[in-house]
Order: C-alpha cells, then sequence, then structure tokens
C-alpha cells in the first residue's frame, strides 16, 4: 500500500505544532498502525531526520498508553479497539490518514503526537479508592460475598484503560466517562460503599478543576471508547453525585 | 568462588517466616517520618510495596517510564493469581502450592522463600478483594477459580481475561491514597539511569526526567528495584516496547550479582510472527488450555494442504488430527507446563507439521468445549434436545463470558474468528525467571538495595507456573519487603537525610552524562532498532528453545561484536535536553547488548537441561529435560568484572529439606 500521511509535529509545549506530509509506501495490511509508523521513522532516521513520537507500551490495547486522533477518531475507524490494535488493513491504497494528538485543555501537547494525561492520575488520586490498609489484616475474601451481576457490572466498568479517548471524542473534552468508570465499579460493590459519598463529591470536584467540560450527553466518548464503557456509568454517577450532594 | 548467604532463617519450613517476622528489628511510626525510600517500578511489585511502605509511614518516592503508574506491564496479565485458597474443595494447601512451585521450577529455586510465598498467598486475594478488585465470581457470589499448567487443582483467581490490569489497577489505588495523604511523590515519565553507593550502602539514584531531559539526583535510605523483566533482549517478546533491563543492569554494575540470566520462559501460546515489521507478540493466556486442546494434522501431506491454503482445519476429522499434548502427557495434557508444551510445539513444527505459511503454529481448537458447554446450558435451561445451531451458540456464549477479550484481540490481529476457526499459535518469549539475585530479605549483594518482582531472580527456579508472577509480585510489595526493609532501615533512624551533594551522586552523574552525551553526538549510521532486531535473532536463533554449547559460543562472539559496532555505528537523532524516544531505546538496548553476552555464558556453563533451559546435548531419549542435579543444583550468580563475557560465577547451593529431588514428570 502507499499512504499519505499527514501527521502533527510540533518541537515541544511552548511552540506551535503544524500537520507535515509524509509519503509512505509498502505498508502491508497485516501491519498494526504503529508498526506503520515505526516504518515511517526507521526511514527518517536513516535520512537524518527526527522520528515521529508518539506514546505507546504494551502494544495490545490494555496499557491505554497509545492516544492518536486518526482522520479526526480517537483510535481511527475501527470500532472497541486501542489504536495499537487497528490494522492497516482497515485503509486502502492510495488514501490519505491525518494523524493528530487527543485534543483537549487539560490534556497539553508535550511533543509531537505525545500528550500529558497526568490529569486524569489526580483525579484517581481525589478518590479513587477504597481505604483499606494493605497490612493483610482483611477479612476472607470470601466473607464478602457479592452478587454477580454486581461483580460483572463491576468489573466492567474496572475495565476502563485511561486512554483519554472520551475525553478526546467529546466536543466539551468532558471526563465524566472516565470518572463515572471508577465511580461506578465501587459503587456497585459493597467494599465501596463506605466512603461513597465523598468519593464521588472529590472526584467530580477534581475534575472540574483540571479544565474537563461538561457533559451535554451527546454520547460521542460511549462510541468512540476503546473498551465499551458504558454511558450507564454516568447515569449512575449523575445519581450518586445527587444523592451525595443532598448528605453532604 | 565466595558462598552467597542466602539468609534463610533456621527451624521448620513452616515456621521460618513467622519467626523471622518476630525476630527482625521494627523501626517506631515516628522515626519513619525520617526515612526516604526510592521505588523504581511501580507494576505490581512496585506499586503494592510503595503503598504499602507509605501507608506504614515512610516517604515514598516512585519512579516509572511511563506517564502513569497504571501503565506498567503488569496491566498485561491476563489469566490469573495463584492462591492456596481451597476455595473448591479439591484437596489445595499451602503445602500443595509449595510442592507445585518447587516441581515445576525443576528443582531450581529455594525451599524457604517458595514456601514462604505460598504461605502468604491467601492473604493475597483477601488483600485485593477489601480492595474492590472485581474478581469473577459465580452464581452464589463466591469467587470463582480456574486450572492453570502443571498442577491438578483450580486455585487460580481471575477476572476475565484482565487479572493483572484488576491487580494493577488495586495497586495504583492504594498508590493514589498515599499520593493523596502525600507520603508517595511520584516521578512518572522519569527513567533510573544509575545508583548512587555511599559508604558501601545504596543511598540514591540517577534519574532523567524523560518531558525535559533534564538529570535529577535523587537521595534515600534504601533503593527498591522493581522495574520488571528482560524478555526484551530477545527484541520480540510479550512484553511492552518499554520493558527493559536498564535498572537491574545498572545495579549490577555497581555490584549486584545477577543470577541465573539464562532462566528465560518461552510461553507456547502466542500469536506466530506475521512478518518482518514485527514490532511485538501477543500472548494468548495459558488460561485458554483449559478449554483450548492443542493439535497438528496427523499426515504431513495435510499439513502442507493447510500452509497452502487448500484444506483448512476444519476439514479434518479427530482421528486425522494429533493431540500431540494429550497423546505424550495423558495425565496432564493440555495442562502441562510451559516449557514442555512450547519444547512439544517446536519439535512437531521441526518435523514438518506447522500448519501456517511459516510453518511455525500449531492449532490451539475450541470446538470441543463450545460443544461441552453448550450442551450443559441447555441442559441447565430445560433444553435436553437440542440442535446443533443452539449448542453452538450457548456454549460460544460461555467461551465468550470466559475469554471474550482473549478472542477479540486475536481476531484484530489474525483477521479470523477463533470462533469458527482454531487458533494459530506458537511459543514466544514472555518472562524471565533469571535476574538480580536476592537474599531471604529481598536484599541484593549491594547493602540497602532490594530488588523485588520479576526483577529480582525470584521463587520461580529454572520454569515458572502460569498465575505465578502476579502472586509473587504481590507477595513482594504488600507483605514481605516491608517486613524486611524495615529491618535494614531500623539502623538508619539517625541518620539525617541523606544529602545529594557529595562526590558519589557528582561521580554517577557524569557517568550518565558522558553515556548520554556519547550515545546523541555518536553519528552513526544505523537506527537503535536495526541493533536490537539483530541482537534478537541471535538470541532466538542460539540461545532459544533449544541450545547447544557451540551455538552459544557463537552467541557470546556474535553479540560482542554486534556491542561493538553498536557503540561505532548507533544513529540517535534529538538532543539530551528535550524528549527524545530514540534516546531511550538507545540506553536500554546498550545495556541489552551486554546482557545477552552473559546470557549466552551463563548457558553455556549450565551443562544440564531444566525447566526452560533445554540444553540439545543433556535430555531423554524421549526428548525430556535431562538434569544434572550432582553438578548443578545451584543458583549461578554473576559478578560483573567489567566486562559480560569474563563475568565471575559465584554459587548457591539449593538444599531441599522437605522435598525429595525427582526427576519431573507429567506423563
Ligand atoms: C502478556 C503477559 C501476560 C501475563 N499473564 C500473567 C498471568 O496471567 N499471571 C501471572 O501470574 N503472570 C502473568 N504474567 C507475568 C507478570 O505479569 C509479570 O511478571 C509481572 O506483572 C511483573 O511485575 P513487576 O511489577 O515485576 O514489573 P512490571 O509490571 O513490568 O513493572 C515494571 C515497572 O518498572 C518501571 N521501570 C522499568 N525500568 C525502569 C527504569 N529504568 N527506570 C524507571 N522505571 C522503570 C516501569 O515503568 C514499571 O513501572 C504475564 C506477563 C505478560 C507479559
Ligand atoms: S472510558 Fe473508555 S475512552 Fe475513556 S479513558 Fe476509559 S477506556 Fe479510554
Ligand atoms: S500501546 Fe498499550 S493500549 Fe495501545
Amino acid at each position: 500500500m502507499k499512504l499519505t500521511l499527514k501527521i502533527w509535529r510540533q518541537k515541544n509545549a511552548n511552540t506551535k505544532g503544524e500537520l507535515k506530509t509524509y509519503p509512505i509506501d509498502g505498508i502491508e495490511g497485516d501491519m498494526s498502525f504503529l508498526e506503520m509508523l515505526d516504518v515511517l521513522n526507521e526511514g527518517l532516521i536513516n535520512k537524518g531526520e527526527e522520528p515521529v513520537v508518539f506514546d505507546h507500551d504494551c502494544r495490545e490495547g490494555i496499557c491505554g498508553s497509545c492516544s492518536l486522533q486518526i482522520n479526526g477518531e480517537p483510535h481511527g475507524p475501527d470500532r472497541l479497539i486501542t489504536t495499537c490494535q487497528l490494522h492497516m488493513r482497515m485503509f486502502k491504497d492510495g488514501d490519505t490518514i491525518v494523524i493528530e494528538p487527543f485534543r483537549a485543555t487539560a490534556f497539553p501537547v508535550i511533543k509531537d503526537l505525545v500528550v500529558d494525561r497526568s490529569s486524569f492520575d489526580r483525579i484517581q488520586q481525589a478518590g479513587g479508592f477504597i481505604s483499606v490498609n494493605t497490612s493483610g489484616n482483611t477479612i476472607d475474601a470470601n466473607a464478602i460475598p457479592v452478587n454477580k451481576h454486581d461483580a460483572d457490572e463491576s468489573f466492567n466498568a474496572a475495565t476502563c484503560i485511561g486512554c483519554g479517548a472520551c475525553v478526546a471524542a467529546c466536543k466539551n473534552a468532558s471526563a465524566m466517562l472516565f470518572t463515572s468508570a471508577k465511580v461506578s465499579q465501587f459503587a456497585l460493590l459493597p467494599q465501596g460503599k463506605t466512603e461513597a459519598t465523598e468519593r464521588v463529591l472529590n472526584m467530580v470536584a477534581q475534575m472540574d478543576k483540571e479544565g474537563f467540560g461538561n457533559c451535554s450527553n451527546t454520547g460521542a466518548c460511549e462510541i468512540e471508547c476503546p473498551k465499551g464503557i458504558s454511558l450507564e456509568n454516568i447515569a449512575r454517577m449523575n445519581r450518586e453525585y445527587l444523592g451525595a450532594s443532598i448528605k453532604g | 568462588m565466595s558462598i552467597l548467604d542466602s539468609k534463610i532463617p533456621k527451624g521448620p519450613l513452616a515456621d521460618k517466616w513467622t519467626k523471622h517476622k518476630n525476630d527482625i528489628n521494627l523501626v517506631n511510626p515516628a522515626n519513619k517520618r525520617n526515612i526516604d525510600v526510592i521505588m523504581v517500578g511501580t507494576g505490581l511489585a512496585g506499586g503494592s510495596a510503595a503503598a504499602t511502605l507509605a501507608e506504614l509511614g515512610y516517604n515514598v518516592k516512585t519512579f516509572c517510564y511511563q506517564d502513569s503508574p497504571r501503565r506498567a506491564h503488569s496491566i498485561a496479565a491476563q489469566g490469573g493469581i495463584n492462591a492456596a485458597k481451597n476455595y473448591q474443595g479439591d484437596g489445595d494447601s499451602t503445602y500443595r502450592l509449595f510442592y507445585d512451585t518447587i516441581k515445576g521450577g525443576d528443582y531450581r529455586s529455594r525451599e524457604a522463600n517458595v514456601y514462604r510465598l505460598a504461605e502468604v498467598s491467601a492473604n493475597i486475594i483477601d488483600q485485593c478483594v477489601a480492595q474492590g478488585v472485581p474478581f469473577a465470581r459465580e452464581y452464589g457470589g463466591m469467587l470463582d477459580n480456574r486450572s492453570f499448567g502443571g498442577v491438578l487443582v483450580s486455585r487460580t483467581f481471575y477476572a476475565k481475561g484482565q487479572t493483572g490490569q484488576q491487580l494493577l489497577l488495586g495497586a495504583y489505588a492504594a498508590m493514589n491514597r498515599q499520593i493523596n495523604r502525600g507520603k508517595i511523590t511520584p516521578y512518572n515519565r522519569h527513567e533510573m539511569l544509575d545508583l548512587v553507593i555511599v559508604d558501601g550502602k545504596a543511598r540514591g539514584i540517577i534519574a532523567r526526567d524523560l518531558v525535559t531531559g533534564k538529570i535529577e539526583r535523587h537521595s534515600a535510605h534504601a533503593v527498591v528495584i522493581a522495574s520488571g523483566g528482560y524478555g526484551n533482549v530477545f527484541f520480540l517478546s510479550t512484553n511492552a516496547m518499554g520493558s527493559n533491563v536498564t535498572a537491574s543492569w545498572k545495579i549490577h554494575k555497581r555490584g549486584a550479582y545477577f543470577a541465573n540470566p539464562c532462566y528465560t520462559q518461552i510461553h507456547p501460546t502466542c500469536i506466530p510472527v506475521s512478518g518482518d515489521h514485527q514490532s511485538k507478540l501477543t500472548l494468548m493466556s495459558e488460561s485458554l488450555r483449559n478449554d483450548g486442546r492443542i493439535w497438528v494434522p496427523k499426515k504431513k501431506e495435510d499439513a502442507e494442504a493447510i500452509r497452502n491454503g487448500k484444506k483448512k482445519p476444519t476439514d479434518l476429522s479427530a482421528e486425522e488430527r494429533d493431540y500431540y499434548l494429550e497423546r505424550r502427557y495423558p495425565s496432564f495434557g493440555n495442562l502441562v507446563p510451559r516449557d514442555v508444551a512450547s519444547r512439544a510445539a517446536k519439535e512437531r513444527c521441526d518435523a514438518g507439521y506447522g500448519v501456517n505459511k511459516t510453518g511455525e503454529a500449531v492449532y490451539l481448537d475450541f470446538a470441543s468445549a463450545i460443544e461441552r458447554y453448550g450442551k450443559e446450558q441447555a441442559a441447565i435451561h430445560g433444553n435436553h434436545n437440542p440442535s446443533d445451531a443452539e449448542i453452538k451458540k450457548l456454549g460460544t456464549q460461555v467461551i465468550e463470558s470466559k475469554y471474550g477479550n482473549l478472542f477479540q484481540m486475536y481476531e484484530k490481529i489474525v483477521d479470523e474468528n477463533p470462533y469458527e476457526t482454531p487458533m494459530m499459535i506458537y511459543p514466544a518469549v514472555h518472562y524471565t525467571m533469571g535476574g538480580v539475585w536476592v537474599d531471604y530479605n529481598l536484599q541484593s549483594t549491594i547493602p540497602g538495595c532490594y530488588v523485588t518482582g520479576e526483577a529480582n531472580f525470584s521463587d520461580h527456579g529454572a520454569n515458572r507456573l502460569g498465575a505465578s508472577a502476579l502472586m509473587q509480585g504481590l507477595a513482594d510489595g504488600y507483605f514481605v519487603l516491608p517486613y524486611t526493609i524495615g529491618d535494614y532501615l531500623s539502623k538508619d533512624i539517625k541518620t539525617g537525610k541523606i544529602s545529594t551533594e557529595t562526590k558519589e551522586f557528582d561521580e554517577a552523574e557524569s557517568r550518565v552524562r558522558e553515556l548520554l552525551n556519547k550515545l546523541v553526538n555518536n553519528n552513526g549510521t544505523h537506527s537503535v532498532d536495526y541493533f536490537h532486531k539483530k541482537l534478537g535473532k541471535i538470541m532466538w536463533d542460539k540461545c532459544g528453545m533449544a541450545r547447544n554449547a557451540e551455538d552459544l559460543k557463537s552467541a557470546m562472539s556474535e553479540i560482542r561484536a554486534l556491542r561493538e559496532e553498536f557503540w561505532k555505528d548507533v544513529k540517535v537523532p534529538g538532543g539530551m535536553d528535550e524528549m527524545n524516544s530514540e534516546l531511550e531505546k538507545a540506553t536500554r538496548v546498550a545495556d541489552f547488548l551486554e546482557l545477552g553476552e552473559l546470557f549466552a555464558k551463563d548457558a553455556l556453563h549450565r551443562n544440564e537441561s531444566c525447566g526452560g533451559h533445554f540444553r540439545e546435548e543433556y535430555q531423554t531419549e524421549e526428548g525430556e529435560a535431562l538434569r544434572d542435579d550432582e553438578n548443578f543444583m545451584y543458583v549461578a550468580a554473576w559478578e560483573y568484572t567489567g566486562d559480560p563475557g569474563n563475568e565471575v560465577l559465584h554459587k548457591e547451593e539449593l538444599d531441599y529439606e522437605n522435598i525429595e529431588v525427582k526427576s519431573r514428570s507429567y506423563k
């Protein structure tokens, strides 16, 4: 396959970036999208140019590092996968592909396609945990039976990989899907109930502080989420938040 | 040749850990506030330890190269975590888990460590459930279990195919709680590039901020390395792209012995290599062997017809298939340990029965399981005369609920639907049992420098059983290190803050600057990947699933030559005072190029086959590994001397007082 790539190049956070055009040839359908970029980079290095920098690590859809906006869509045209799981068979010979970083005020660009998502960590630090000591003096695991349906729902919410596609997909750059996934995971488990009130209040407050936008229920986040995190989580968080606000 | 002191406590096996905990010194809570600990790595091993130490009151600084601790490669672990809970009532016990692990490791691990691991395993599950880790459950609300290779009980706890993710997010949450309290300061996107030793003790590190390129000095009273495994020395592996040996190798060069580097786990069920562009390999969890049956065609003509696309696997009847694991190992069948399953796949493919274009793949087939589950479900739903289509539909649902994400991953990569046609799999490098040598307290040969998780030479001997790395990482981090490091730190309560303005820090920093300068100014002609791929090929061809003396000797000299070429000819664009992904890769590959040679040397010196280390010269008539207990029942711990090809061997003899050493049989 022969392709034309238009890639966002930006030296660092303080300089302006721009789209640059790179023709590329010899791409096979079995290559992953990032392997295609490896080929591009190898060529750039051999020509003495600086390679395109992008975040990636596991290359199997679980670490949440990779974060490319491909032809305007976070993680590209395929559904329920991350950028690193996207394969070139989704494209055809002669295509032009525009590759940009995830865009949001709360995700400033660091370099080229790499963004700073530490705002996500700070939301988790505000309350995304159960305050249990790790000393080993806990009760037997089976002393707390959990209804299978709740356990499965909690698990589904917990599979969020913190990639940020939901934010990049949202016209308001809202982090509701991400935040609600954690709130839901714990809200569905008996272990999480004790701190439920503070958790939702603190996490939502941090989310607002980081400069994420409001949710206007367009549902774009759910469509682009590689892990199929459901909008129901947002509804659950809204209920939790309302309940907590009344109490709190 | 010195004798290494493993500091195993005296007394009966089952009492050692309890007694040791009672004997060691504690630090009072007020004094803990004056003590700093550096944690390099925030995977399961580092994350759990950081959270626990911070909770105890120490000031912890964590380092990881990713942008968040949540992305450590522990996140990728799929299948599960072992614990001797005996919830299934199938005869499991601490002793049985201990026994299975020692046997699985082919009698090359330390009894006392493995027993402790088995002993604390049950606690891990309690801990994780309390943290809100959503493990799989049965309809009654109790925790569910599955089986892994090399054992005859169901002791593996899991969260679909994302067990590592859920456990790591549990540890990450525990860390977040401590970050919120100000007890952990996280340094993400930071890479440790050297260890600082003051008066013989580990007192700090030199790290590079990967965003700004700034070289930083960090001091502490103790340094813990939890930086994961070094499988990427093979270039292609199931590890993350950034997984590296650098932190371990740097401490090795400063005096920590490196143990059993040649013990590598080649995992039998990975997606086969598809072409030269391949950047990494993807695991298909061992848990799939609970339900998948492994086979190749019985007749070579059929294998050839499949390779040429003239036949499909589903065209072959049961009689035309060779379920070679079930045939060779009737009692363990598809659930033999990994090393055995990998060699058996290689044997069939080498003999010409491989089923993909390259001839390096075997089938993992779910058709029987789909049928079995389908019938079971139909009966449960009161349908006693189900049609084939109904059976298939119900069976597929069961398989999907157990392994859905793995099947999806497979389909995205291979472009085939594994519910309809068997998966193709082949062995790939996955885990490294070798690593930095540590004593019973997890301390390396450098005082104050501890090593946990996959980075240490660990509890798995020459072969690790499935679902036991997560167990070890969390055991080390939540339950072992927090005690043992306290004993060491109790002598530091009066020391006060460690200054970074000393000649030791100056020297370490200038070493790092010199290395980075050299790389960015080298002006060579080839990229880092070019060298990494070449190294990987030597490693796979000559130090891979089957090794022999001649190949290993040539691997040593080829790697040495490649290393020299690297330093002459590598090209690293960009500078050191900015984000520079090529420079990051270069420092890692430079260390792999040294480790690779020691790896081959270790494999060459071990004139026996054991676990994942298979020497062609040492095998039984049936092709099974042939150990030499008389001469090799020891841990090989290597001391750096300035040249990886000439390191000095130290032996830690292994004593088996509680287990009778036998030849391993899964027949
Ligand atoms: C695909 C896959 C599936 C697996 N499935 C299972 C399973 O089902 N069950 C099981 O028991 N085991 C499994 N394993 C093995 C297990 O996941 C690992 O052995 C274990 O998670 C390693 O944990 P760790 O904490 O030691 O290292 P890691 O999780 O690899 O963490 C390493 C940490 O060190 C940091 N780091 C590395 N180098 C540096 C440096 N120079 N400077 C600063 N920081 C650094 C990294 O950023 C990271 O935070 C699997 C492994 C793989 C690859
Ligand atoms: S909710 Fe989905 S899109 Fe958003 S961070 Fe989590 S996995 Fe990514
Ligand atoms: S690189 Fe890990 S999810 Fe894409």
